[in-house]
């Protein structure tokens, strides 16, 4: 006989740790949004104070706070499309090639994604370094008679330099994702269109591409999540410079959060990112049930 | 699959090569440069491979710059998250296999934390671990990602696909329900353990933003924030940088490469069979 008390005890620790820590967390952040909690606040709770709607109608005047939107809309506009398309493309060649080669170079397409995202962006920041003696991409053009690019100090180039990093990194478990849908293509399809007379063009735009939908759905999603959330990049590479071209919206929450210490001006920006957030999920869902119509 | 005759795919071998070479590229140069003098590495002639292989700057790290504590902290780490891998697992084995009050909507809570960014509880469980005085200890760097919603979930779809007949023959032998799930179901589930181990394993060895919040003292310092604090205080130092990043890195790319049969074949989000 199946004990009735023993799925609580199973679930719940982990209930409670994302209760802690996932869900409460949340109110508290909305209650934190409407105070001027600071560190002051911190040591003697009784100096907290309620200040209403002060923090967001600071902040939505803040130009830092406007720049940081405007980067974040920037790599979610041109990351995204990059990003389908790059991993879409290599899961697709992957698929075509089909043997020991090809399953190796997933190894190679996926290595980025698992890697540590500071050592990586060591990494990253070397390969960039302006001098034509260092940076290895400034040598590289130097060949060419190009450069030297400044590209994490230029700020009309730095938001494309950490684009590149973000979407080398992104294309790894997207192409995976992908890959895994495209096993369950059944060939049956495929060889009914070639019956037909269509060409591999007509058969990967007509069969392969429209049978990827769902994926491709799920890979938008949590790209732009992704892209809201753009932290470590910017944090350890640029610090949101030169002249905040690359602060992203999680950057300035933590920097007001964590290094100037206001936290109520911290988590009213929290929770506009998190609206945000919500709000490009729900779009997201609406244009899949349009297209499913 | 669609037909591709020998040539086509000749074109796409060399085409996916090209630019799978240009993806590894940094680890190599990173490689390189961490066995390379920092002097090397500024000079005006540039040479691909190091002049005298070093490992200088790796003793620096270890001898002079704290890596080793570094290295264990990111270790304790690494262990305790795993922790959390069987609470996730005991999670998903509930929701799978029991009915319960409640349960639809646990669960959906479960699913829903899923969209909340780290960013917006950062501030509230900072100021939650600072009012139980948990900052700056190992319990305080781990609880917050202890249990994650897409792990439960997981177990959840792994445990579902398995007949509750395996557990119902334990249950008329008498076991209780911890045997059943130590005993029975834990043992069948080694693929999903493997894959979830492993991404256990990697994403406690990266693990940054709470090591950089709840620690602010050096002795519970990570690698990946000892590696951050090199950026700032040893920013010309380039040799140093990359051996420090390759010490983070290789050992991942080897466990990687060694395991990929496992890790690639855990993102099936269709749950097809």
């Amino acid at each position: 006989m199946k004990s009735k008390k023993a799925p609580y005890f199973f679930i719940a620790p982990a209930l409670f740790l994302l209760l802690v820590f996932s869900i409460i967390p949340i109110f508290l952040a909305l209650f934190i949004s409407f105070t001027d909690m600071s560190l002051a606040g911190l040591a003697d709770y009784s100096r907290v104070s309620f200040i209403g709607m002060e923090n967001y109608s600071t902040i939505i005047n803040d130009q830092v706070f406007i720049k940081s939107i405007q980067n974040t809309l920037f790599y979610v506009v041109f990351g995204v499309p990059l990003v389908i398309l790059f991993s879409m493309t290599i899961a697709i060649l992957i698929k075509l090639g089909d043997n020991k080669f090809f399953s190796m170079m997933r190894v190679v397409f996926y290595s980025p994604s698992i890697t540590n995202i500071v050592a990586v962006a060591l990494v990253w920041t070397f390969l960039f370094n302006p001098s034509q003696h260092i940076g290895l991409l400034n040598q590289f053009l130097a060949w060419f008679g190009v450069g030297p690019v400044g590209w994490l100090t230029d700020t009309d180039i730095s938001k494309i330099s950490l684009g590149i990093l973000a979407v080398w990194r992104a294309i790894g478990i997207n192409m995976l994702i992908f890959s895994a849908a495209l096993q369950s293509i059944p060939d049956s399809m495929y060889e009914a269109a070639e019956l037909d007379g269509a060409n591999r063009w007509q058969q990967i735009w007509r069969i392969t591409i429209p049978q990827l939908k769902f994926s491709t759905f799920f890979v938008v999603v949590t790209t732009i999540i992704g892209w809201l959330q753009f932290f470590e990049e910017p944090f350890v590479m640029t610090d949101g410079g030169p002249l905040n071209s690359t602060i992203s919206v999680a950057l300035f929450i933590y920097r007001n959060g964590f290094q100037l210490n206001n936290f109520g001006y911290a988590a009213a920006g929290s929770l506009l990112l998190f609206i945000a957030i919500i709000i490009a999920t729900l779009v997201q869902f609406r244009i899949q049930k349009i297209d499913n119509k | 699959m669609i037909n591709v005759d020998k040539k086509t795919k000749l074109v796409i071998g060399i085409v996916l090569a090209v630019w799978g070479a240009m993806t590894i590229v940094p680890f190599f140069w990173m490689i390189l440069a961490a066995f390379k003098t920092n002097a090397e590495i500024v000079a005006v002639d540039q040479n691909l491979l190091p002049e005298q292989w070093t490992f200088e700057n790796f003793s620096i790290l270890f001898e002079r710059l704290n890596f080793d504590v570094y290295f264990i902290n990111t270790v304790i780490i690494t262990v305790l998250s795993f922790i959390g891998l069987f609470l996730n697992a005991m999670a998903g084995f509930a929701f799978a296999h029991y009915d319960f009050k409640g349960k639809e909507f646990l669960f959906l809570m479960v699913l829903a934390t899923m969209m909340i960014p780290g960013q917006v509880t950062m501030i509230p469980v900072y100021l939650i671990l600072n009012q139980i005085g948990l900052t700056n200890t190992y319990l305080g760097i781990v609880l917050p990602s202890l249990t994650s919603a897409f792990g439960i979930f997981l177990f959840r779809q792994f445990f579902s696909s398995i007949s509750e007949e395996f557990f119902e023959a334990a249950r008329l032998d008498g076991a209780s329900e911890f045997y059943v799930f130590f005993r029975v179901a834990l043992p069948l589930s080694t693929p999903i353990l493997a894959v979830q181990g492993i991404l256990t394993f990697i994403g406690g060895w990266n693990s940054f933003l709470w090591p950089l919040i709840i620690a602010n003292d050096q002795r519970y310092y990570t690698l990946s924030v000892g590696l951050q604090l090199l950026q700032g205080q040893h920013a010309s130092n380039h040799a140093l940088q990359m051996a420090g990043a390759a010490f983070m890195v290789i050992p991942i790319l080897i466990i990687f490469i060694a395991l990929q049969k496992y890790i690639l074949t855990g993102f099936d989000i269709s749950g097809g069979k």
